[in-house]
Order: C-alpha cells, then sequence, then structure tokens
C-alpha cells in the first residue's frame, strides 16, 4: 500500500515540473547522466598528454572522471535522507627524471588541463633528487579507442526514487512487524564514468556501476537493559538494480536462514533479522574453546578479505604501505621458495578482475592495463602477488596485473586489491553434509567485527549469526562468539569446501588503504567451509 | 574555484539560493587545497597536489527534503544542483522527523587557520621528507613517511536567514621507521594547524629511536597487566568512547549509557573521579571551526566530569522532542590530566607494558563498549621505573570504561590527530593474544 500510495506521489510531482522522474536522460538530470563526448575528453587528454610530454614526462596517464553517486537512508518508518552527488574533473600523472608526480584539477578545460600536467611534471622532479629506486614501469600496448560498462540489466540511476523509497519502507516494516525496535536501512549507488588516456596510446572509457544496501536491525529488552542487533546478509554488488530483484533463484534455503547469492531480497531478510535479533536475547552465551568452525559466504568473504586480500598486496610485501596499513608476513623468500604452505592442500585463491558480478571487476584498470585472472594460492601453496606496473619486475613479470586503482579523479592510482576468491571444492558436498560431519562445531553467518594486526598473522572475527553444532546438528543459537587466530594456522585448518552450488560473493564497498586514505570496492567469491580446532572467544564483558 | 573568502562566498551563496523554488533551501560551499608527499624505503613515492571545491544545496517542501552537490560552478551547474534537490525533496515522503533550517546564529571567536600551512609548497614537502629519509639512512633504518598540509574554507547560508564561515588549516606528519632485519619497529605522528610548529627532523627521531628500541622483542605471555599507554594508543578508545554519547541511542536503550529498565545513565558515575572528558572548539593546540555542519554553534562542553556523565549529544529532532537544548556532536576531545611527562609515569611504574600506539580497534560488544585491538610499533617491558627491554605485540580486548575506571595515573595532555590526550598509567588493561608482527 505504501509504495502504490508513493509511487502515485513521485509521478505526480514529477509531472507537474514538467521533467521525468529521476534518471531520465532529460531536463535537469543531463549533466550528471549522459557521457560527456568521448570525442571532448580525448581531445582535452591530448592537450595533457602533449603539455606534459613537453615539460620533461616521459610517460603520463590522464583520468578524467565523472563520479555519480546515489543514497538513500530510512529509520524505521521515516525516509531520514535522499543525496544524491556527482563531482567531475582530472587527475594527471606523470613520471619525469624517473620520478611519479600528480596534480588533479576540476578545472577540466584546455588551460586547466594543461596545467595541472605541467604541475604534476614540476612536482616529479622537485621530488626526483630524493628518488633512490627510479621508476620501471613495465611495458604496456595502446588499445587505441575502446570502451567497456558493467553489464547490468537495469542502471539504478533511472530506477525512480519512489521505488528505492518504497523499498526502504517495506523493508522497515517488515522488520517492525516481526519484532524489531529499530532498523536502519540503506541503499548507495555508484556510477564511475571513467576516461582514461596514456602516452601508451590507450584511450578507454569505461562506464562502472555498483550498489550496496544493507540495514541494521535492533531488539531492545527494557527489562534487562540489552540490546540485540542483526546486520542484513546482503552483499554490494557490481550489479545494476536487479540485485534487489529479490528473485527466488537468488536465494539460498539454508539449515537455520535464508542467505543470498545473485539476487537480494531485502524484505525478507529484514523480517528474518528481526526474528534472528530477538532470538539472540535468549541464546546460549558461548563456552569459550576449541571448535570446529562452519563459515558461511556472508561471513567467510571478511576472512578472505583481511587474511588472504590484503597479505598479498606486493606493495604491503615490498614495504610501501609500512607507515599506515603495514606489511606483510607473506615476505618474498616465502615466495621464492615455492613451499611456503599458505594453506591445506585443498585451499585454492584467484585474483581476478574479471569476475561477472564483482565489485572491482573493469575491463582496462587505471594504468590502461587489461584485466585478467591468476592464480595466489595453488594447492595450498603461496604461488603470487596482485601487482602494479612498477611492482612486476620484482616478480619477474613482464606486464602488468591490472590492480590499479584510484577512488576519484583526484587521488592518485595505487595498487589495489583485485577480487580474490576461493574455489569450491571439486567433490559434491552440501551444507547440511558439512554440518553433520561436524561433533563440536560453530556455524557462523555474516560479518561482524574484524581485527588484524599490521603483518596479518592474528586475526580476531566476530558475526551476525552463531550456531552450536553438536554431533552433527545445529543445537540451538549461540552468543558472544568471536575467534582468534593466525593467518597460516588458520588456513591450513582448512578441511572441507562446500561444491560450487554454494559458491557466492561477499565484498566491501569501502575498503581502506592508502596515504591520504582512498577506498575500493571489491568482492569475495567462496561456498561455505570447515576449519577445524579454532579458537573461540567469550566476548561478555559486566563494566 | 578553490578557497573562498567569506565575501565571494557569501556573493556565491546567495547567487544559488536565488535560483531556489522551494519552501525553504540552505546551501554549502566546501574549498580545498592541500597537497602530500609520501616516502618509503628511503624513497619518495608518490606526491601530489588536489584542488576541489563543492557546493551541496538541500531544498524542502513542507517537510520533505533533498540533498544534491555538484563541484562544477558554471551558472548551469549552479541551477541544475538547486533543481536536482528540488526534485529529490519532491520525491522524498514527508519526514515526521523534519527540523526547518536554522536562523541566524552567533559563534565563538577560533583560530584554526594558519598562512604559514596554507602557504605550503612542494618544495617545503620535499625537504621534509628528504630529513626524515636522511635521518633513517643515518640511523640504518629503512623508512616510511607521510606528510599531507590542506587549507579549506566552508560557508553556510539558508533561507531562514543563517550565514556561517569558517577556514582551516592543518597539517598532519607520521614516520614508521623498520630495522633493516625486520624485528623491530618505530613510529611517530604529530598533526598541527601551523605548520611552524612542526619539526619534521625531531619527529623523525622519535621513530627511529622507537625502531632501534624495539628490536629483538622477548615473549610476555598474554594477561591482565599495568599498561602505560602513549597518547596515541589511547585515544582512539577514548574517542571511541565519546563518540557513543548519542543521546537518543541512550533514551531507546541502545547505548552503553542506557539502564535497565528505562532511562540512561545522564548524572551518573560511570568512569573514574580523575577522569574529565571535555571538548572545546577554542582550545590553542586544536583548534577547530565553531560551528557544525548544521550551523550549530560548538562551544566548550564538558561531557564527563570527575566520572559523571554530564552532557550528551542531540540531534535536533530528538532535543526538541526532549526539551533540550541541542547540542552538537563535538569537534574535538580533551581529556583532563596533570603535569607529568611519559617519562615521569614509566619512573613512578613498578612493572608494566608500555604502548606506543594501538591498532585497528574495532568494537566487539557495543553494549559495554569493548573493543578489540593490536599495539604496534614499539611495546616495551617497564620495571623498576625503568624501560627494560621490547616485547612481542599483543590483541587486547578492552573497554575504554574498565579502562577510565582502571586509571593509576595521568600525564600531561599532548595533541594527537584531533585529540588532546595524556599519557596514562592504568591497571589491569586485558592483553588476550601475542600477535607475531613487528
Amino acid at each position: 500500500m505504501i509504495r502504490r500510495e508513493f509511487l502515485h506521489r513521485g509521478t505526480v510531482a514529477a509531472g507537474i515540473l514538467g521533467i521525468h522522474p529521476w534518471g531520465r536522460r532529460l531536463g535537469d538530470w543531463a549533466g550528471a547522466l549522459t557521457p560527456i563526448p568521448t570525442a571532448d575528453k580525448k581531445r582535452l587528454a591530448d592537450v595533457a598528454l602533449e603539455a606534459a610530454r613537453s615539460a620533461g614526462a616521459s610517460y603520463t596517464d590522464v583520468r578524467i572522471g565523472r563520479y555519480v553517486n546515489e543514497s538513500l537512508s530510512a529509520r524505521e518508518t521515516n525516509i531520514q535522507s535522499v543525496t544524491s552527488s556527482e563531482s567531475y574533473g582530472a587527475g594527471i600523472r606523470v613520471i619525469a627524471d624517473g620520478t611519479w608526480g600528480f596534480a588533479a584539477t576540476n578545472n577540466v578545460t584546455e588551460d586547466g588541463m594543461a596545467a595541472a600536467a605541467r604541475q604534476a611534471v614540476a612536482m616529479a622532479k622537485a621530488n626526483a633528487p630524493l628518488q633512490s629506486e627510479p621508476v620501471r614501469l613495465a611495458p604496456q600496448r595502446g588499445f587505441g579507442e575502446v570502451s567497456w560498462r558493467t553489464p547490468i540489466e537495469t542502471n539504478a540511476f533511472e530506477v525512480p526514487i519512489g521505488e528505492k523509497v518504497d523499498l526502504l519502507l517495506e523493508t522497515n516494516n517488515a522488520a517492525l512487524s516481526a519484532g524489531a525496535s529499530y532498523i536502519s536501512s540503506a541503499l548507495y549507488f555508484v556510477n564511475e564514468q571513467k576516461y582514461f588516456a596514456s602516452s601508451d596510446g590507450s584511450y578507454i572509457d569505461q562506464d562502472v556501476h555498483r550498489l550496496r544496501p544493507g540495514f541494521t536491525v535492533t531488539v531492545v529488552d527494557p527489562e534487562s537493559g540489552r540490546f540485540e542487533t542483526r546486520e542484513s546478509l546482503s552483499s554490494p554488488m557490481g550489479m545494476g538494480y536487479e540485485y534487489l530483484s529479490g528473485r527466488a533463484s537468488g536465494k539460498i534455503a539454508g539449515p537455520t536462514t535464508t542467505v543470498y547469492g545473485q539476487y537480494y531480497d531485502m524484505i525478507e531478510d529484514a523480517r528474518n533479522a528481526a526474528i534472528e535479533a530477538r532470538a539472540k536475547h535468549d541464546a546460549t552465551s558461548v563456552t569459550a574453546g576449541r571448535y570446529d568452525l562452519v563459515l558461511d559466504p556472508s561471513h567467510l568473504w571478511l576472512t578472505i578479505h583481511e587474511s588472504v586480500g590484503h597479505p598479498l598486496e606486493l606493495d604491503r610485501v615490498l614495504g610501501y604501505e609500512a607507515n599506515y596499513a603495514g606489511t606483510s608476513f607473506a615476505s618474498l623468500d616465502k615466495w621464492r621458495s615455492k613451499s611456503f604452505q599458505y594453506g591445506s592442500p585443498i585451499v585454492n585463491f584467484v585474483a581476478d578482475k574479471t569476475q561477472p558480478m564483482s565489485l572491482a571487476a573493469v575491463r582496462y584498470d587505471d594504468e590502461g592495463v587489461q584485466t585478467k585472472q591468476w592464480d595466489l594460492v595453488r594447492n595450498g601453496i603461496l604461488v603470487n602477488y596482485q601487482a602494479t606496473r612498477d611492482q612486476v619486475h620484482v616478480l619477474g613479470e613482464a606486464e602488468g596485473q591490472g590492480c590499479s586503482f584510484a577512488d576519484h579523479w583526484s587521488t592518485i592510482q595505487f595498487q589495489r586489491m583485485p577480487n580474490v576468491s576461493l574455489e569450491p571444492g571439486t567433490a559434491p558436498l552440501t551444507v547440511a553434509e558439512m554440518i553433520a560431519g561436524v561433533e563440536k562445531g560453530i556455524y557462523i553467518l555474516g560479518d561482524g567485527s574484524y581485527s588484524i594486526d599490521q603483518q596479518r598473522y592474528n586475526f580476531q572475527f566476530g558475526g551476525q549469526l552463531f550456531y552450536e553444532i553438536r554431533n552433527g546438528r545445529i543445537a540451538g543459537m549461540l552468543k558472544d562468539v568471536a575467534y582468534q587466530a593466525n593467518t597460516q594456522t588458520f588456513w591450513n585448518s582448512c578441511s572441507q569446501i562446500c561444491d560450487q552450488r554454494d559458491y557466492r560473493l561477499g565484498g566491501s564497498f569501502f575498503d581502506g588503504k592508502g596515504q591520504p586514505g582512498q577506498v575500493s570496492a571489491v568482492s569475495h567469491g567462496t561456498s561455505t567451509a570447515r576449519f577445524d580446532a579454532v579458537n573461540v572467544l567469550n566476548t561478555a564483558r559486566k563494566v | 574555484m578553490t578557497l573562498i573568502s567569506e565575501r565571494d562566498a557569501r556573493r556565491l551563496l546567495e547567487r544559488v539560493l536565488a535560483f531556489s523554488r522551494a519552501d525553504s533551501s540552505e546551501a554549502r560551499v566546501t574549498g580545498r587545497r592541500g597537497g602530500n608527499i609520501r616516502y618509503a624505503r628511503n624513497t619518495v613515492t608518490t606526491s601530489g597536489s588536489s584542488d576541489n571545491a563543492t557546493l551541496d544545496v538541500t531544498s524542502t517542501f513542507r517537510r520533505r527534503s533533498g540533498t544534491a552537490s555538484i563541484n562544477e560552478f558554471d551558472a548551469d551547474s549552479l541551477e541544475r544542483v538547486v533543481r536536482r534537490s528540488e526534485e529529490l525533496a519532491r520525491l522524498a515522503p514527508e519526514n515526521p522527523e523534519f527540523m526547518p533550517f536554522l536562523g541566524p546564529q552567533s559563534y565563538v571567536d577560533t583560530s584554526p587557520w594558519a598562512d604559514a600551512t596554507a602557504a605550503i609548497t612542494p618544495e617545503v614537502r620535499a625537504r621534509a621528507a628528504g630529513a626524515g629519509i636522511a635521518g633513517a639512512k643515518t640511523s640504518g633504518l629503512a623508512a616510511a613517511g607521510f606528510w599531507e598540509d590542506e587549507a579549506s574554507t566552508r560557508a553556510l547560508m539558508n533561507t531562514a536567514g543563517l550565514f556561517a564561515y569558517s577556514r582551516d588549516t592543518n597539517v598532519d606528519f607520521s614516520v614508521t621507521a623498520r630495522t633493516p632485519d625486520g624485528t623491530g619497529s618505530g613510529w611517530v605522528g604529530q598533526s598541527y594547524n601551523d605548520v611552524s610548529k612542526l619539526d619534521a627532523r625531531q619527529a623523525s627521531e622519535i621513530a627511529h629511536q622507537k625502531a632501534i628500541a624495539s628490536k629483538n622483542p622477548t615473549t610476555l605471555e598474554p594477561g591482565q597487566y599495568t599498561a602505560v599507554l602513549e597518547p596515541a594508543a589511547a585515544a582512539p578508545l577514548v574517542g571511541n568512547l565519546l563518540y557513543n554519547m548519542d543521546a537518543r541511542q541512550a533514551d531507546e536503550g541502545r547505548s552503553f549509557l542506557s539502564m535497565p529498565g528505562g532511562g540512561t545513565k545522564l548524572g551518573e558515575r560511570v568512569l573514574g573521579t580523575d577522569i574529565t572528558i571535555a571538548s572545546d572548539p577554542t582550545h590553542p593546540d586544536v583548534p577547530t571551526a565553531a560551528w557544525a555542519s548544521d550551523g550549530r554553534p560548538l562551544r566548550p562542553i564538558t561531557w564527563i566530569n570527575r566520572g559523571v556523565v554530564e552532557s550528551l549529544f542531540y540531534s535536533r529532532f530528538w532535543a526538541d522532542k526532549q526539551g533540550v537544548s541541542a547540542t552538537p556532536q563535538p569537534s574535538n576531545v580533551i581529556l583532563s590530566g596533570g603535569t607529568d611527562s611519559l617519562e615521569d609515569l614509566i619512573a613512578t611504574t613498578e612493572r608494566g607494558v608500555l604502548v606506543t600506539r594501538t591498532w585497528y580497534i574495532r568494537t566487539v560488544d557495543s553494549q559495554t563498549l569493548l573493543y578489540t585491538g593490536l599495539t604496534r610499533d614499539g611495546t616495551f617491558w617497564i620495571e623498576g621505573g625503568v624501560v627494560r627491554h621490547a616485547i612481542r605485540n599483543f590483541r587486547f580486548n578492552e573497554s575504554p570504561i574498565a579502562m577510565l575506571n582502571n586509571v593509576e595515573a595521568l600525564g600531561r595532555p599532548v595533541r594527537t590527530g584531533r585529540h588532546m590526550i595524556p599519557p596514562m598509567r592504568v591497571s589491569n588493561f586485558t592483553f588476550s593474544s601475542l600477535s607475531d608482527a613487528i
């Protein structure tokens, strides 16, 4: 009912103004959603390339970007905010005297581009006397004029605002009707219109789409003064609005709750969340000790991200991130040994910037390298890292891996994580069959608290839902659960991985790294996996 | 366009609001000019500069509102962003929690701007990096450092008659130095509004000394220990406590300040009697703008007074509903201390763990404000008032509520980030496991 009323209201309002609902390429929306003509961008890029070359650059790349975001947030029965933003500008990166220089400007005119290019060269030259490791850039052939777009069914920016408002209000109503005391929900949509040109001869136009739905349900017990929360089991995705269609083919009825793959049913998940947050009040506080963990993809993606994705970033390994994110235990000597047992023999991690629906998927990265898939860990052995063009010489590789990314036109590109995923098991195995084989264990769904040290040895993770497994059966809900482990020990305790049927993507929309800090979006695919004898803490405290 | 004067900001925002067809509207322009230099492995890696300005417009029709932003300032763009905010507002449902824009306000005088910081050139940044690198090489260390400076202006105007303007400068400098054998690591971080207070060479030396001193750490079994926390180690936990003092969360029963059976701990003692936490935009060492993003005045506020909860922060809606003053969130955190130096605290510690900094802190339980995180870049064993040797890093699981009830001594507050935090000695700090990380 709310949905119909609101749609009607939205349509009438738009009619009065004489413009189409949000996203139609007419009227006031034209600026943000109509791509800037490629010929204009090429002309501006060529001005910058030439200005940099004349000023002494041996290499230049130019990124002209328009970044369009839309977000809506709701709390209980109210829409709290509806916002739209766009940002347009250019970032120019050069090598001069063997040193990187970078300048960005929102003055995207021929004069503005030339000035920024000269500024980038001046900066490189100013820093060159401090440079003791001149940049060694892997060669890259130019692709000429090419383009790519995230393969989406429905452009989220063309879906009327009213429909999004209704989705949030119905989500919140579902939770409140099922006993939630409070719910905050939000939708976030990103469109990056990225144009890349380089002195290698590439002119690459890409239109990238991502979205992130989510909510937090809270159930308060006023008498005890306790409150419990349950966050959504959704994942941010490199998809259009179709992810929110809730199609049945995207759902998996798990042993304890419904989980989601290619499509997400936000309303159903909110209803389940309220029921489960209520149940947490009566859950058993876990007894600390060793348990076999059965980890759902909605949880395990984050453990993969922190304990595999980040330690295998080559810039961390080499020390370039020492002052902020840290370095890595996965040192080059371990890789060179060809025998470092990162995980058990069934553990295979793949880096992939081409995976459909994933957050990091593009055809070309932000330094003009065509993206690909490659092995990081094969049969448990560390075999490779994630690297940019100026790092691959360390690995003896002759071309970039496609891992360069900048989060905005105003920020400098650097090595960012590709999608890093755990290959599903090759033998047929369902989650129910996996649980049936566990004597004393905990089944964990959803991502919660997460923390890991600066070399990625010691980590601690919470979750959203915890169920005790006793003699092969789910024996009830637990709370106050966190597990602590060492990365290598943990992945070597991986004893089973469910097959392809259970494979799903999780991911981070705001993975932070670098100075100044930048965010990136990255997916991690996995099937449910089992880890033996992991140390579990009880996190209950009295203060 | 990037930085903008008060006069030009007023003129621009008047022009923007003149496009409005909404019942009411508010426009905000933010300009930023920044630069940075980054080095690692004793060599410069990246440096850059960035100029940008953003215009945000919020339009309202009755109780509906929409916000749009843009960073283009030609006449067409100015009108476009107004129209888009109006369209979003028309499409949004009425918000029962809608609050009309604030009228004219008066603000305290603050001084967060320094001409010297606004005038920083790439050569200044390169000299700072050069000094850090040279010192590290002399000491046989590998240094990674980052310098970032920025100058920014903010202005807000609405159709209810409010106009606010502020300008800030800031510079942050940090260094991590590591020993070549990978067994030692040291860190320093300093922030100032005025760059003339920053001596990059001297700061770098602290990181270098820590790196050398932290070599070859020995193992101390995890457990509860007396801890001497340097300001950078304590600041994230203190900050997290203050940022959880939202009145609505407490009133709704979902905060560490909620009481069983209803009500809040406002007026109750929750921390030790030696703990007073305030915020103050006029503080000479950590000055901030005098107004919050919605135009509310920021004034000196005491949040915790000798362990007793004295103030909570409110949204304007919740304050209106509760019939109280709408105190905004703090712009800095000032934990009162004494006059002792860190060295004085160490000298009076019989046995304890000295923590340089804490890292990767995340909430484990928001009911008890239990956080987990790790020590990093210099963890040492103190015995008999003397730092004896380096020890391996720990993971901790600790609540700032427990920590600030266990304070034995507070030293002289120093600026760390946007906070003023004293070094402190606390008993029974929970180090729950060892980390192999250096």
